[in-house]
């Protein structure tokens, strides 16, 4: 574990607070299927602490998805411990689970999941939808996540009229907004060209250097060499790099 | 942490999101409201075409049949009272207050006296007929609500003066080929002349005048003995009807009104219950099917918009909707087209009303609840529609939804 990382603990002088890990999977497996059962997990143990920018890196098939679907509480393991934030995950009903996911977790997508007959800022708006928040300000929040991620110029464009980096750069401001303990980022560059990924990437640096905790995962050693941390899962085992 | 509370979503994000996903597919929403237009303006139009239709009998019905009235001897045993009706009996019937018209009308027994229009006999063909004669008051041909092809009625003068005038049913003119009066044609009854003053175009009560030759009464008493009227016909205001009933004998013949019988209309409302209901079975059954149609365009294209949304509901689970939200939208969004079917088809229905009824001269009568309950009955029909395809889509497995939707 890179718990010396000069990223780490940087969140608002929270690291003197007895807080739990924003993410604690112990012996995490999960199995598909019974005839015969494919297991795309395997007792994975992986801690992110608040501030931790984690990439996994792996090939196709080699459960780095299915890893961040559990992490993202999109998904139950069908073995071991997954806690986010606290909660363990296995105690929490279908309705806390698409809580938690509303207001702890932010994703990134590879395909952006932009809705397209909806404009920017709408996009981004839509995040905050499920949280049950006033709609005052959510404009203003909305334009201030935009801004941040330096595409506030585009907020009344539909998604069809922006670039890739654009798009996935609208994508990770939806992401943001309402400051989630956790982004999870599903090969965020995967569709993007290398100039529009070099923009990207480079937004994702600043946002760890403000204290972001982030978990990436990719088949691209070059996007995972970005980050503080690095793991590489194969065959639905975890190990970690130095 | 504490364990996170339920997601909330707010009424006013509900509909923003269901608006905006309609608003999305103009084209597609338009086209699948169709089917609840359709359905409802069906609807709407054959409920209200059913009872405007209705009212229009039934009110035509009402109108003649129950302001008419009847007065007459009564038989008792084998014997009738034939002199108890007084001549100008209609004089004491327009004193009652209630009564619009009044008059009297008799049979006229010419002891098989023939009509004709020309006095010689033409061997070719048929020029002298058995009509019926009758006699009638001054007052009857209002009671009757005669109108006239031509001429005009006999007045009380001519019954003074027992003129030799006579008005001809449409029927009787034509079989004696009248056609104009302006040149005073005459008919002749046996040998005797009658100048042919008026001819009838129709009447609305005692049809047997439209085949008759109707002389005044004082004619006919005068030269057929005509002994007392045989019957006398009122009109009386809406809803006067009972009293008039009761008051007409006493009045006609203040001290035998018990040897005179009152024919007074039948309740009107049985009649006017069985016409509406047999339209309305028809007609309500016709847009029932219209609406059902409506509900498998609505449930089709609810279905085929969530098969098509698959991303955007992972998307949605994964910004923390719970699967009730995600069923929701789906059933706001169907039950807001179904609305918009009902709203459209309701005011195309009364149209639909309205311009029939101004083609047909009719008034259009439509019950107020039922344009106001159709926008309900589309959005129930839009409700029930994406009932099966707000299930599957909150069914989906975020998990599955992302993946299939990218």
């Amino acid at each position: 574990m890179d718990r010396d990382h000069p990223h780490r603990r940087r969140d608002r002088g929270l690291a003197l607070l007895p807080r739990s890990p924003v993410v604690a999977l112990h012996g995490v497996s999960r199995t598909y299927g019974a005839d015969p059962p494919v297991q795309a997990l395997r007792g994975v143990e992986l801690v992110v602490e608040r501030g931790d920018a984690i990439a996994i890196v792996g090939p196709s098939g080699s459960g780095k998805s299915t890893l961040l679907n559990i992490v993202g509480c999109l998904d139950r393991p069908t073995g071991g411990r997954c806690e986010i934030d606290g909660n363990d995950v296995s105690q929490l009903s279908e309705d806390e689970l698409s809580a938690l996911r509303g207001r702890l977790l932010g994703f990134v997508f590879q395909t952006f999941n932009l809705l397209a007959h909806r404009t920017v800022i709408e996009n981004v708006m839509l995040s905050e939808v499920y949280r049950g928040e006033p709609r005052e300000g959510r404009r203003e929040r909305a334009l201030a996540a935009l801004e941040r991620v330096g595409v506030a110029d585009r907020a009344d464009f539909l998604p069809v009229k922006l670039s890739g980096g654009e798009q996935q750069r609208v994508a990770i401001a939806r992401a943001l907004t309402g400051s989630p303990s956790l982004l999870l980022c599903d090969e965020p560059t995967g569709n993007l060209d290398s100039a529009n990924t070099a923009a990207v990437l480079e937004l994702f640096e600043g946002l760890v250097a403000d204290g972001m905790t982030m978990l990436l995962i990719t088949h691209d050693d070059a996007v995972a060499a970005r980050m503080p941390r690095r793991t590489s899962i194969i065959d639905g085992r975890l190990r970690e790099h130095g | 942490m504490p364990a996170p509370q339920r997601p909330r979503l707010p009424l006013r994000d509900l509909l923003a999101e269901a608006a905006a996903g309609l608003l999305a597919r103009p084209a597609r929403v338009a086209l699948t409201v169709l089917g609840t237009v359709v359905g409802v303006a069906a609807l709407v139009a054959t409920l209200g075409l059913s009872k405007t239709a209705s009212n229009q009998i039934v009110g035509h019905f009402d109108e003649v049949a129950s302001t008419d009235i009847v007065v007459s001897p009564a038989r008792r045993g084998t014997r009738t009272a034939t002199s108890v009706l007084p001549f100008r009996g209609e004089d004491r019937l327009q004193r009652l207050n209630g009564v619009v018209a009044a008059g009297t009308l008799s049979d006229v027994d010419v002891g098989g006296q023939l009509v004709s229009s020309v006095p010689v006999n033409d061997p070719l063909g048929q020029t002298r007929f058995q009509l019926p004669i009758k006699a009638a008051s001054p007052g009857l041909w209002r009671a009757v609500r005669a109108r006239l092809q031509t001429g005009r009625v006999p007045d009380a003068g001519h019954s003074a003066r027992a003129d030799r005038v006579v008005v001809l049913g449409p029927n009787a003119a034509q079989r004696l080929n009248v056609t104009r009066v302006d040149q005073q044609p005459a008919v002749f009854l046996d040998d005797r002349p009658y100048v042919v003053i008026g001819i009838l175009a129709s009447v609305e009560r005692q049809p047997s005048l439209l085949s008759a030759m109707v002389m005044p009464e004082g004619t006919a008493a005068r030269e057929f003995g005509l002994a007392a009227p045989a019957l006398a016909q009122i009109e009386t205001q809406v809803g006067a009807v009972e009293l008039i009933a009761r008051q007409a004998p006493l009045a006609l013949a203040p001290t035998q009104a018990r040897q005179l019988k009152v024919a007074a209309p039948p309740d009107p409302r049985e009649l006017r219950g069985a016409i509406r209901n047999d339209l309305n079975a028809l007609f309500v059954l016709l847009g029932g099917i219209s609406l059902l149609v409506g509900a498998i365009g609505i449930a089709n294209v609810t279905l085929v918009s969530v098969l098509e949304r698959v991303g955007e509901i992972g998307l949605r689970r994964a910004l923390g909707a719970a699967r009730r939200h995600i069923a929701a939208q789906f059933l706001v969004e169907s039950s807001a087209m179904g609305a918009l079917g009902g709203i459209i088809g309701a005011s195309i229905g009364t149209l639909v009303i309205v311009a029939i009824s101004a083609a047909r001269t009719w008034t259009p009568v439509l019950d107020p609840w039922i344009p106001l309950a159709a926008p309900l009955l589309g959005a129930l029909i839009g409700l029930l529609s994406g009932t099966y395809p707000a299930i599957r889509a909150a069914r989906m497995e975020p998990v599955d939804a992302l993946r299939a939707g990218t």
